[in-house]
């Protein structure tokens, strides 16, 4: 049992009708998707670009979404069908989200501590509230806060980067055996970006739960992940250890992907061109200074 | 271009909230300025300011933000301070906003909204000849005609954005203000707009004050940069001089914790697991 892949994911699709009150087309977002989470944790990131079909994928893995075609199955079992499928209660103890918004992801009328324990209980991982208490603060303790900490506190009286740690705790209090995390940084301060991404790396190692970060962000996924994959208009277009794609990218959606980011070290050769042909138009001259229009 | 002598910003709806404190800085002409900051550092707040929009509670407290510029029609030269500059918006001043989505009327082509933000020296001929100008302008920006009778929602993220940007230009202001324009943007669709902005400045030899939270954009494209920290500047200068020396330890913290697309991994750093 304990060799079986975390999650593989086979041959997956999932389509969309697009426009058309009668018939219309179909649009596959996600588009014939395989890849396996192997038992030893680690991190896989998905990488891709707005509709590239990264988020459809996500919440496929979590379950919102049916997949229209293939399978998907955690710890050797099937997640969607009749047969064999887990039920919600283990399923969500076993798999857990965090979302790119936490102001939207806890109740802005609870205390935060509050809805801490109610994901204890509700998960039915503590039977007493003091059961509850102590989970939460273990899963506090491992992101560097504790319930004493954040008693009494609602989600505004946080900043963005203490709250995401506090989401990363709350998918922490089962103990899950894989956390889909998606775009969890896009809206950190880059200063503390990298702290909770390294975090994950921390709960990797330390607490063996592995990692499905989904993310429009090449470098954090390279500093990140074991494996990374490269996903364009619904397909995985190159997949691997982030060290060989980004050294030697075979794709040139990936190397268009990569010339992309603004890096500091090099600035981009595009600018050097720069300038030469500019739009014209009538009401002034292009001269570059202010000349009196020509309708005046 | 613009002098901000010791300026003290804020919001006086509730109180006074400080968002800028005692800030100083001299834009000049023909150059991209950067402002760099994380949230809450007053980068927003100080371009607000400049751009004259205190229509939101936002106020100065002390100090002055002053412009001057040449007007086009007399080319006598104006001078006043960023309270009175609404006259010139849209026509020496442009404002690019982040949301492109928020500032666009869901309910207006976007032919009806270049028109309307267009000062009145623009709207001299005909309505056919004035769309054959903003078309043909577009078009310069590989941006096709038929955007013009498009309704905001029937536009991508990144084309809206670039319309924003074209529109801008087009009435070739002397300075650009821009807020986070590329944010909310894909890294392809971001790139092409920042050297869509880079080559208006080049042409028009004017002013660009950029303000973005990513470091890397400002490495990209800017000539000189600021580094805000609550709201107070922690330090100016050239950008190419800021990277390869930061002054402030604020600032040192920034650029180290920029993630690089080579070079060390979290996996490394933790020992590679077992």
């Amino acid at each position: 049992m304990s060799d079986a892949p975390i999650l593989e994911v086979r041959n997956v699709s999932r389509s969309y009708r697009k426009g058309g009150f009668f018939g219309g087309t179909h649009f596959k977002a996600v588009d014939e998707v395989s890849f396996t989470l192997p038992a030893k944790p680690q991190v896989f990131s998905i990488v891709g670009e707005s509709g590239s079909g990264k988020t459809t994928l996500a919440r496929m893995v979590l379950r919102l979404v049916e997949p229209s075609e293939g399978d998907i199955r955690l710890l050797g079992r099937p997640l969607t069908g009749k047969e064999g499928r887990i039920n919600d209660l283990e399923f969500r103890r076993l798999v857990q989200p965090i979302f790119q918004n936490p102001f939207e992801a806890f109740s802005a009328y609870l205390p935060i501590e509050d809805y801490l324990r109610r994901t204890a209980l509700n998960l039915r991982v503590a039977k007493t509230v003091e059961e509850a208490n102590q989970l939460a603060d273990r899963a506090l303790r491992s992101v560097n806060l504790s319930l004493e900490r954040i008693r009494g506190k609602y989600i505004r009286q946080f900043s963005g980067g203490e709250l995401q740690r506090i989401s990363v705790a709350r998918a922490l209090i089962p103990q899950p055996k894989l956390i889909v995390a998606d775009e969890p940084v896009s809206m950190v301060d880059a200063s503390l970006r990298m702290s909770i991404v390294n975090l994950f790396r921390t709960i990797v190692e330390e607490q063996g739960v592995s990692f499905i970060y989904i993310t429009h962000d090449l470098s954090t996924a390279y500093y990140l992940s074991d494996q990374v994959a490269i996903m364009n208009r619904g397909r995985v277009v190159e997949s691997g250890v982030p060290t060989d794609i980004l050294d030697n990218p075979t794709e040139a959606y990936t190397r268009e992907l990569m010339a992309a980011i603004p890096t500091v070290g090099e600035r981009w050769s595009e600018l050097e061109d720069i300038g030469r042909t500019y739009p014209t138009h009538s009401s002034r001259q292009q001269t570059g200074s202010n000349q009196p229009p020509a309708n005046a | 271009m613009i002098s901000i002598d010791n300026v003290t910003v804020g919001y006086g709806t509730v109180g006074f909230i400080t968002a800028v404190d005692q800030v100083s800085l001299t834009i000049g002409d023909n150059e991209i300025v950067g402002i760099a900051g994380e949230s809450g550092s007053g980068k927003s707040t100080l371009m607000r300011a400049i751009y004259g929009d205190f229509s939101t509670g936002l106020g100065i407290k002390s100090g002055t933000i002053a412009g001057r510029f040449t007007d086009a029609a007399s080319d006598q030269t104006i001078e006043k301070p960023s309270s009175q500059f609404r006259d010139l918006w849209w026509d020496q001043i442009s404002y690019i906003p982040q949301g492109s989505m928020s500032v666009l009327n869901p309910l207006m082509k976007i032919e009806q909204q270049v028109v309307d933000g267009l000062p009145k020296r623009e709207r001299g001929g005909s309505r056919k000849d004035l769309r054959a100008r903003i078309a043909k302008f577009l078009a310069g920006f590989g941006l096709e005609e038929n955007v013009l009778d498009a309704y905001p929602h029937q536009l991508s993220g990144g084309m809206r954005q670039r319309v924003l940007v074209a529109i801008a230009a087009f009435v070739n202001p002397r300075l650009i203000l821009a807020d986070e324009p590329t944010t909310a943007l894909d890294v392809v669709v971001q790139k092409k707009i920042l050297l869509m902005m880079v080559e208006i400045q080049r042409r028009l030899q004017n002013t660009l004050v950029l303000v973005s939270h990513d470091l890397g954009v400002h490495y990209q494209i800017t000539d000189r940069l600021v580094i805000m920290y609550k709201g107070k500047i922690v330090e100016a200068g050239r950008t190419a001089d800021i990277f390869a020396n930061p002054q402030h330890d604020y600032t040192r913290n920034l650029i180290a914790s920029l993630p690089r697309l080579h070079g060390q991994r979290a996996v490394d750093r933790v020992g590679a697991g077992a």
